[in-house]
């Protein structure tokens, strides 16, 4: 027994060094990708303020094609930003154990993804210097302004929410601070010791974290839901064939849940292979977040099939057209290349063990985040093309839209603003939540430590009971 | 209705006067613009004028050079915002007699200094199936009752007057384009870029004013107004005016009366009743405030179809057009 204590501290020990030795080093690599990140931003930027003097008419977009790219991809981010809710607040109103290592970075993703998917309309917007309009005369009518309140919330819960279980790992680097050394020294003990909130690890606050994190969990899930559901209604509220349905709520929100885990995995796989963690993210965690993933893909695909073959069962005039232009014409390599690429292989390769293996899972990952990217871009574009009236005389560039450089830069700013921010918070803070995988750790050392208690005990019976005839037996174990 | 209007900007009062202008002959209307500098600067070298201030009845003298032409009073946001009282405007379009000439679309293009990509008014031509013929259909803007538009925008930019009229207001416009999105008729357009040389030197200084949309900004929602800036004058809007066949008629559903480019009144009820009135796309439950008159007893050859240039994918090739409602 003396043996097992002395190793779980060493255990211990050992998780918080590898949790905390990433944010000691930014090595000659990290600049280079820092600096790259920057310099995609930068130019994101300067097309941005191109942007801006010049009109939307930079764009590809034009009068047919009202909302293009970056109303394709607000969707999309703000999809990805389900991603924590899913893993962290599901699987920790379940008591899964082995969320315990994916929470933080799957928290972390859903507020990058946040932030960023919450600007694309702004970027999107023809003055965004009125912004305040929507204060001054905002009208609780406009799905609109459902988006702004809550996406608006979600972001301030998910902040929160990812806050909240930091500060013990604030604390902790706090305190370790002082004994390596390490760049940005004063800054960072300036920053632990502020984001610690003075704390100590008494029983009163682990006792208040712990009640505040259960409100936060229970409170987190309806309001994202709420979020990529009132995502959906910019699109269902209208009379447009394609956008007109009932089912664009839940389409989206298990959508959103679908594209966001396989993009937990994707974190997972890349924390896991530069910050070395394959001791705590091990292929389990892969296999049983892939069979969430593989889960969410049926549902999804179950929602697919009644987004479109109920309408294309009926064929209604101007639905028709839509679908025939998804099903076979110009919309039709893409679209099939999605629903069997996105949807029916992922879920036959993870139906096997095999598949949910971390290569094979992280390749398909990486294909439905694509993929669950190009979908939403053939949700909103090819409806816009699909009007009541026929779209007559007029030139193509005004009747057909591919998004131009100008918009392809700023999303690739976007997506390089996510990379940097999740680049710098790993630089900054552990990537785990380190006290929780202690709990897990200590819960393990206790359950197996309860087990030896009961083996040696059932040993020590069973010497009791071989004296003692067989017939008595069950009494006497009854008894004990 | 018909009033010669000049509106007195006095830095000094800081008030603003509407003045009734006898003096010039009629038709000849004009408008203080950017007259604050003009009195501040003091520069009066012009003929004096008598004006009647018609909100306190009392003459004022001016100065002519203070004075400019306009088209009109000028609104107020609040009154653009209320609409005129007592009306209901109303559209018919006689699909019998729409030849499909786009002098309506020119009218109002002219008008309204639009540029070409974008028509207020487009004439499009439709065959609704295989069997039925074609006909034309200009298009402007349905002033639906039930607006779509209206309902989602987040700032209340666009907005339905009680004399019916769906109007933007392009200086709170924050160009999300919802209501582009949400209008079933394709009937909004966006400012994707800043207005041409042309406009911008002859309307550029014009003061704003929902009611006439110009000078029209880049970053926001532009639509067929219904032209309340020549209702307020007493004039038909340029669509109707500017077509040659008196295929588009316009009056007040109240008084039950609509007019034609030629004069003509008519009874809007019998109107519909005798040639067969229907709105487009009843079915979405929009309402508009445009009607149209079946092509029954068609003034004008078929439309050919075959030149025509529609540029609707996914289509079958063969009748790829119109059977769309």
């Amino acid at each position: 027994m003396s043996t097992e204590k002395y190793n779980i501290k060493q255990e211990i020990e050992t998780l918080r060094e590898d949790c905390l030795r990433p944010t000691r080093t930014f090595n000659r690599t990290t600049q280079m990708w820092v600096g790259f990140l920057l310099m995609v931003m930068g130019w994101g930027l300067y097309c941005y303020i191109h942007q801006l003097g010049h009109g939307l008419g930079v764009t590809a977009m034009r009068d047919y094609v009202s909302w293009g790219l970056y109303i394709s991809t607000f969707v999309f981010f703000i999809g990805i930003s389900h991603s924590g809710t899913l893993v962290s607040a599901i699987l920790r109103i379940t008591k899964q154990e082995w969320r315990r290592p994916i929470t933080r970075s799957a928290e972390l993703l859903t507020f990058v993804s946040l932030l960023f998917g919450g600007i694309q309309p702004i970027i999107d917007l023809g003055h965004p210097e009125r912004i305040g309009n929507l204060v001054l005369f905002g009208r609780v009518q406009s799905p609109l302004m459902w988006d702004v309140i809550s996406i608006l919330t979600y972001f301030t819960g998910s902040t929160v929410f990812l806050f909240l279980p930091m500060i013990p790992d604030m604390a902790l680097c706090r305190d370790r601070l002082t004994v390596v050394d390490t760049r940005f020294k004063r800054f960072k003990k300036w920053l632990y010791t502020k984001m610690a909130l003075g704390w100590q690890g008494t029983k009163s606050q682990w006792h208040r974290l712990e009640k505040t994190m259960t409100i936060m969990t229970i409170v987190i899930i309806p309001v994202a839901v709420s979020v990529h559901t009132v995502v959906s209604y910019i699109f269902a509220m209208t009379l447009r064939p394609g956008w007109n349905s009932t089912v664009f709520g839940i389409y989206f929100v298990v959508g959103a849940l679908y594209s966001g885990s396989a993009g937990v995995i994707l974190g997972m796989a890349a924390f896991r292979k530069f910050y070395h963690l394959e001791k705590y993210l091990t292929p389990r965690h892969f296999d049983l977040i892939g069979r969430i993933v593989l889960a969410l893909t049926l549902f999804y695909a179950y929602l697919n099939m009644n987004e479109y073959w109920i309408p294309a069962y009926k064929m209604a005039t101007a639905e028709g057209h839509l679908l025939r232009d998804l099903f076979y014409g110009d919309y039709s390599k893409v679209f099939w290349t999605l629903q069997f690429g996105t949807v029916l292989l992922p879920i036959i390769v993870m139906s096997f063990p095999k598949g949910r293996k971390i290569t094979p899972l992280v390749i398909i990952c990486i294909i439905i985040v694509i993929g669950a990217w190009i979908k939403r871009y053939l949700i909103v574009v090819p409806t816009m093309l699909h009007p009541f009236l026929p779209i007559q005389d007029v030139t193509t560039q005004w009747s057909d839209y591919f998004p131009n450089y100008v918009e392809f830069s700023v999303e690739a700013a976007c997506v390089a603003g996510i990379f940097l921010v999740i680049t710098i918070f790993s630089k900054l803070f552990p990537m785990m939540a380190v006290w929780e995988v202690e709990e897990g750790i200590q819960i393990n050392h206790d359950n197996a430590t309860a087990i030896e208690l009961r083996k040696e005990r059932e040993a020590e019976d069973a010497k009791t009971i071989e004296g003692l005839p067989i017939s008595g037996d069950q009494s006497i174990k009854q008894q004990v | 209705m018909k009033e010669d209007n000049i509106e007195d900007e006095s830095k000094e009062a800081g008030r603003r006067n509407f003045l009734k202008f006898g003096a010039l002959a009629a038709g000849l209307a004009v408008v203080g613009g950017g007259l604050q500098k003009a009195f501040s600067e003091e520069k009066e070298t012009g003929e004096k004028v008598k004006v009647l201030n018609t909100s306190d009845g009392k003459v004022y003298e001016a100065n002519t050079t203070n004075l400019r032409e306009c088209n009109g009073p000028r609104i107020s946001n609040e009154e653009a915002r209320k609409g005129i009282p007592n009306k209901k405007f109303v559209m018919v379009i006689d699909e019998a007699k729409c030849d499909g000439c786009k002098k309506c679309t020119d009218a109002c293009q002219e008008a309204h200094f639009i540029p070409p990509e974008r028509e207020w008014i487009k004439v499009f031509k439709m065959k609704d199936s295989e069997t039925t013929a074609p006909y034309f259909m200009p298009k402007p803007c349905f002033h639906c009752d039930s607006p779509l538009c209206v309902k989602v925008c987040p700032v209340g930019a666009t907005f339905k007057r009680q004399d019916g009229i769906v109007l933007i207001d392009n200086e709170r416009c924050i160009g999300c384009r919802s209501c582009m999105a949400a209008c079933p008729y394709s009937t909004r357009f966006f400012n994707w870029s800043a207005p041409g040389p042309e406009e911008v030197a002859a309307v550029g200084n014009m003061p704003y004013s929902p009611e006439r949309g110009l000078p029209r900004r880049m970053g926001t929602v532009e639509k067929c107004d219904f032209c309340p800036d020549m209702i307020r004058q007493g004039k038909m809007p340029h669509c109707v005016s500017g077509c040659p066949m008196d295929a588009i008629y316009f009056g007040d559903q109240n008084e039950d009366a609509v007019t034609n480019a030629s004069g003509v009144t008519v009874k809007l009820s019998q109107l519909l009743e005798d040639n067969g009135g229907y709105r487009f796309l009843e079915e979405l439950g929009t309402e508009p405030r445009v009607y149209y008159l079946s092509a029954k007893n068609r003034k004008y050859p078929i439309p050919d179809m075959k030149d025509i240039n529609n540029v609707r994918k996914g289509t079958k090739p063969k009748n790829m057009d119109m059977e769309n409602m």
